[in-house]
């Protein structure tokens, strides 16, 4: 996995300053491929930002990403000691699980689909209802949950002290600070802002890099910000507004965000995901309801169904031809990113 | 009926010209941040008795609300161009946020 934010903001930057030499002479010379070139705004609103956002009060350390990505793994964070943050933000399946709902403690079938944890740095807010400002305040929310690992801190905490090399990995990453649920928490957090998206198609195509991107991908990409409008939620560099939307799933009873803020347009809404490796990301929907991109686009297309919710104003029937839900597809597969090399540790014994 | 008619958008422009003269402030929604004049807000401070239009500048819904002690109120959701009003009457102050988009956020003081 590609952890090196620094090394990350440097390349970035070169080919940034690349880029531009490269389209003013494109630009000069070739105005008729215009169309196959990222405009200036495109650019501007899709290009990976230069940093990674840091958490308040816990920037990212060596020591601190190394202790969270243990903890990560580590499968006594779980009441049952069988089931780790891992088992369902699994990276072999885009840090999800590739099932329609998530499966907890007890092999419980639970309401809504596991979210990646792909760019949640880049989130406002945590969980499908947006429950968790910050990482820290989420990393340790599915620990405790009693549907999902159902590990009560208060005993997870002697837990891992009576591991002595735990204690040491803490003390390192939070000098004087012990084992908490806040340094669980914020060890988790900082390990969590390093799963971060790798450089797709479209982002080699951002940068100036020709051939890239299919000649499908591309008009899937004009019916992404033009007919289908998909840009009114799913935008910027990790697709997503941030905000929270009823999109007319059928059959659905749970009310999103509205137990969170009781506000009628929010009955049924739920986070916008990021789009990042989206192709890796199947069933799709907070709760899992469809299997395949192709799916996703019809619902889209059919412009959401009538539920117990408020239907997003934003959604209306789109009328795309086939081609141009091919093309949507297409777009959305070259949104994935390099592999991910996914180092597992070796977890602390004694 | 025609002079009914245009007593009754007298009436209407009459209305419409006193809410818009002082003690009215005009807040945008503009790239899912309020903004007064351009420029981001994130605290504002009006003076009792007087209107805040939200006013929607961007290319989707907002829906404008606030859950607060000093006033409850949820304007619904309205696409770009649209504008709904608030009149704050009593002082103390209100957290002010977009239900679609909670990262946007204003504490009003009513004076």
């Amino acid at each position: 996995m590609k952890l090196s934010t620094f090394g990350q903001k440097n390349l970035t930057k070169k080919i940034a300053t690349a880029l531009i030499g490269v389209s003013v002479v494109i630009g000069a010379t070739t105005a008729a491929a215009a169309a196959m070139k990222p405009s200036s705004e495109d650019v501007k609103k899709y290009l990976r930002p230069m940093e990674v956002p840091q958490g308040k009060n816990n920037i990212s350390t060596p020591e601190r990403v190394e202790l969270g990505k243990v903890l990560f793994f580590d499968p006594r964070l779980s009441g049952s000691n069988f089931i780790s943050c891992a088992t369902c933000h699994n990276p072999a399946l885009g840090w999800s699980d590739a099932q329609p709902t998530a499966v907890g403690h007890g092999m419980q079938i639970l309401e809504r689909s596991t979210p990646t944890i792909l760019n949640t740095a880049y989130q406002r807010f945590q969980f499908w209802d947006g429950r968790a400002r910050t990482l820290e305040d989420q990393a340790t929310g599915p620990i405790e949950a009693g549907g999902e690992m159902a590990q009560p801190i208060d005993e997870l905490v002697p837990e891992l002290e009576a591991i002595p090399d735990y204690v040491a990995m803490f003390e390192a990453a939070y000098p004087g600070e012990g084992v908490s649920k806040e340094t669980i928490g914020k060890a988790i957090a900082v390990f969590e802002r390093t799963v971060v998206s790798t450089d797709s198609d479209f982002d080699r195509w951002l940068k100036g890099v020709n051939g890239v991107m299919s000649k499908e991908a591309l008009r899937g990409f004009e019916v992404f910000k033009g007919k289908a409008n998909c840009v009114a939620c799913h935008d910027g560099f990790n697709f997503s507004d941030n905000g929270f939307h009823n999109i007319g799933l059928k059959d659905m009873e749970d009310p999103g965000r509205f137990a969170i803020k009781p506000i009628k347009v929010l009955k049924g809404a739920f986070k916008t995901p990021t789009l990042r490796d989206v192709a890796l990301t199947a069933p799709y929907m907070h709760n899992g309801a469809y299997a395949t991109l192709e799916e996703v686009i019809d619902h889209y297309n059919a412009g959401g169904f009538e539920n117990a919710g408020t239907l997003s104003p934003n959604m209306k029937p789109l009328k795309l031809s086939k081609k141009e839900k091919r093309d949507l597809v297409e777009f959305l597969k070259a949104l994935t990113g390099d592999p991910m090399e996914v180092a597992v540790p070796q977890l602390p014994v004694n | 009926m025609l002079s009914k008619k245009l007593t009754t958008m007298g009436l209407v422009a009459l209305f419409m010209s006193a809410t818009a003269s002082a003690g009215d402030h005009t807040i945008a929604q503009n790239s899912k941040s309020f903004k007064l004049n351009g420029s981001q807000v994130e605290e504002y401070t009006i003076k009792a008795g007087e209107t805040i239009h939200f006013k929607n500048e961007d290319p989707f819904f907002h829906n404008i609300f606030s859950l607060s002690d000093l006033k409850t109120f949820d304007l619904g959701s309205y696409p770009a161009g649209e504008s709904k009003s608030v009149t704050f009457d009593t002082p103390g102050e209100a957290e002010i946020e977009c239900a679609i988009h909670p990262e946007m956020y204003l504490l009003l003081t009513v004076e």
